[in-house]
């Protein structure tokens, strides 16, 4: 009684979403527990980049009407202390099956690079261990020659996707951005170049105001400017696109956006996801997706 | 320092204690690990949480557990915007969200350093536990100065026995900052390890005063968060060195000497901005 996905045999139908959760950071803050009871059917990695990032300075963070806009600025190790040091701890992990029994959460490894060449390299990178049993591309990143996001375009969208394409043969998942013209052409793009699946949806672009009463001029309160709209917020928009791209494409998709219950994953399955991924509800409670899968 | 329970547990509020706008909470807490001084929750009510003004709240909110006694988690509360309004109103009987022990607390003091305590308003509330445990491990601290804006909010000192209090309008004990005071303490016992709680200000002050002492600190850092266990990467503060710690599960207690200086979120540089 396993989920079929790219390949792949998971426990139950509840993933999380990229950069919601930290593996390393949940085990000192709830020891073993957090292994004897993993939420996620399987672990998708933080965003990785080839060189290492501090992220945004902060502020961070900001509440907004039922959410959370965040300007963290993927911050990570880089691809070479990625691989060295966390890859080895995030393979082994073992979600629970419906049945009582356990089965491995493969670890999903997600990218991120400003250009085709670099984003191949780093899906070599993943292509090259075991470990890593499939990769999701970000592509909310802005092309370094274009200056717009990969993934808002369905050429450019296609021709990236088939260049790291030819350097893999794993699973190869992309993780589409909601701030585009046409979400599932884009959908339609990451699968004419060679996508096996599609994530969505990430972050919307948002923007906050820092609070008023200083004294100087009113500018963005995020050290980043600008930053991704997450929650319950965003769950209706997430409802439409993830139904647009599923009636566009052949591939599986994983649903995310603002999933709080077993009722919210249950419309995004009803809508043609195939897995459905929690993250912003997990900073709330981090047990939120076994609640959720459990009842699927 | 106490792992949390992998999920967010309700507890009962059993009593309310005000002093001034200050609320004290007790909550029956059977399930809860003991928690380490300096060691935080994340709470939120479980009723009508997010169904204010502008949808808000949302997120749960971190503190600091301030006496954990008899199977009963005491935090300490001031109404300052959405989240801790609602968590003020809760009454006996009513029950919130939390998710803890969380975080890395204080250190006990080295040998032959004599721990003086140094709070300000709501940041009180970690030294109080700390205070306790101190005094139970038969080291008590040689001395807690609180500084309050004023006396209706010092009344909170009572929390702690033996306080000496400053004010910023000198309605009790001292008038001025109670760096002041810690000043004065430093100077008559070079021997001191420092605990301190407090607004951003009062603690980037402790830290350069003990710098400049030599004496070692240990600060209770504040910022907002909106998981408390190191998921969002939200809660940083620049690192002494470059880099940046996350307050949730590098701190909240750092050594002073992690720190360049003690920024309030949203004057930090903005070196991303450009």
């Amino acid at each position: 009684m396993t989920v079929s996905f790219c390949g792949l045999e998971l426990a139950h139908r509840v993933i999380n979403g990229s950069g919601t959760f930290d593996i390393h950071a949940a085990r000192r803050t709830f020891g073993a527990a957090l292994d004897e009871s993993f939420p996620f059917a399987a672990f998708v990695s933080k965003t990785i980049t080839l060189e290492p990032r501090e992220g945004n300075a902060p502020p961070r963070l900001w509440e907004s009407a039922q959410g959370l806009i965040n300007s963290i600025g993927l911050p990570n190790k880089g691809l070479d202390a990625y691989m060295r040091e966390e890859v080895p701890l995030l393979c082994r992990l073992m979600a629970r099956a419906p049945s009582g029994a356990r089965v491995p959460a493969p670890l999903i490894t997600n990218v991120m690079g400003p250009s085709a060449r670099e984003l191949e390299r780093l899906v070599e990178a993943c292509d090259e261990r075991t470990e890593v049993a499939a990769i999701e591309l970000n592509v909310s990143c802005p092309n370094v020659s274009s200056g717009l996001d990969i993934g808002a375009d369905p050429g450019e969208l296609e021709a990236v996707v088939g260049a790291t394409r030819a350097r893999t043969r794993k699973p190869l998942i992309v993780k589409l951005t909601p701030n585009c013209a046409d979400v599932a052409a884009c959908a339609a793009g990451a699968q004419a170049g060679g996508a096996d699946a599609v994530s969505l949806i990430n972050t919307l672009r948002a923007f906050a105001l820092a609070p008023a009463g200083a004294a100087h001029a009113r500018g963005p309160w995020l050290g980043g400017r600008g930053g991704g709209l997450s929650g319950p917020a965003v769950r209706s928009v997430a409802l439409a696109q993830v139904a647009a791209v599923a009636e566009r494409v052949e591939i599986p998709v994983v649903g995310m956006g603002g999933v709080q219950t077993t009722e919210h994953a249950r419309d995004l399955l009803d809508v043609g996801a195939t897995l459905v991924a929690v993250g912003t509800e997990s900073f709330r409670d981090p047990a939120a997706a076994t609640a959720i899968a459990s009842a699927l | 320092m106490s792992h949390a329970p992998f999920a967010r547990r309700l507890l009962t509020i059993a009593a309310s204690e005000r002093y001034g706008p200050y609320i004290v909470h007790r909550a029956a807490d059977p399930d809860g690990p003991a928690p380490a001084p300096g060691q935080f929750t994340m709470l939120s009510a479980a009723e009508r949480w997010g169904g204010g003004d502008d949808g808000r709240p949302f997120l749960a909110r971190a503190f600091s557990v301030a006496r954990h006694l008899d199977g009963e988690a005491h935090y300490l509360l001031e109404d300052v915007g959405p989240g801790t309004r609602r968590l003020c109103e809760l009454e006996p009987g009513e029950q919130m969200w939390a998710l803890g022990p969380l975080g890395r607390g204080f250190h006990a003091p080295h040998e032959g350093r004599r721990a003086v305590l140094a709070g300000g308003g709501i940041g009180i509330a970690p030294l109080v536990i700390l205070a306790d445990t101190l005094t139970r491990a038969g080291t008590p601290a040689s001395a807690v100065i609180l500084g309050f804006r004023d006396s209706e909010r010092a009344r909170a000192g009572r929390l702690i026995d033996g306080a000496h209090l400053a004010t910023d309008d000198g309605s009790a004990g001292h008038q001025g900052p109670c760096t002041e005071l810690l000043a004065a303490e430093l100077e008559r016992d070079p021997h001191a390890v420092v605990y301190a709680c407090g607004p951003a200000p009062m603690l980037e002050a402790v830290r350069s005063l003990c710098a400049e002492a030599q004496v070692p600190a240990q600060l209770a850092l504040e910022a907002g968060m909106a998981c408390g266990f190191g998921a969002c990467f939200g809660c940083v503060v620049p690192r002494h060195g470059g880099g940046y710690l996350r307050v949730c599960v590098d701190g909240p207690v750092v050594a002073a000497s992690e720190l360049e200086r003690v920024v309030e979120p949203g004057q930090a540089e903005r070196v991303a901005a450009v």
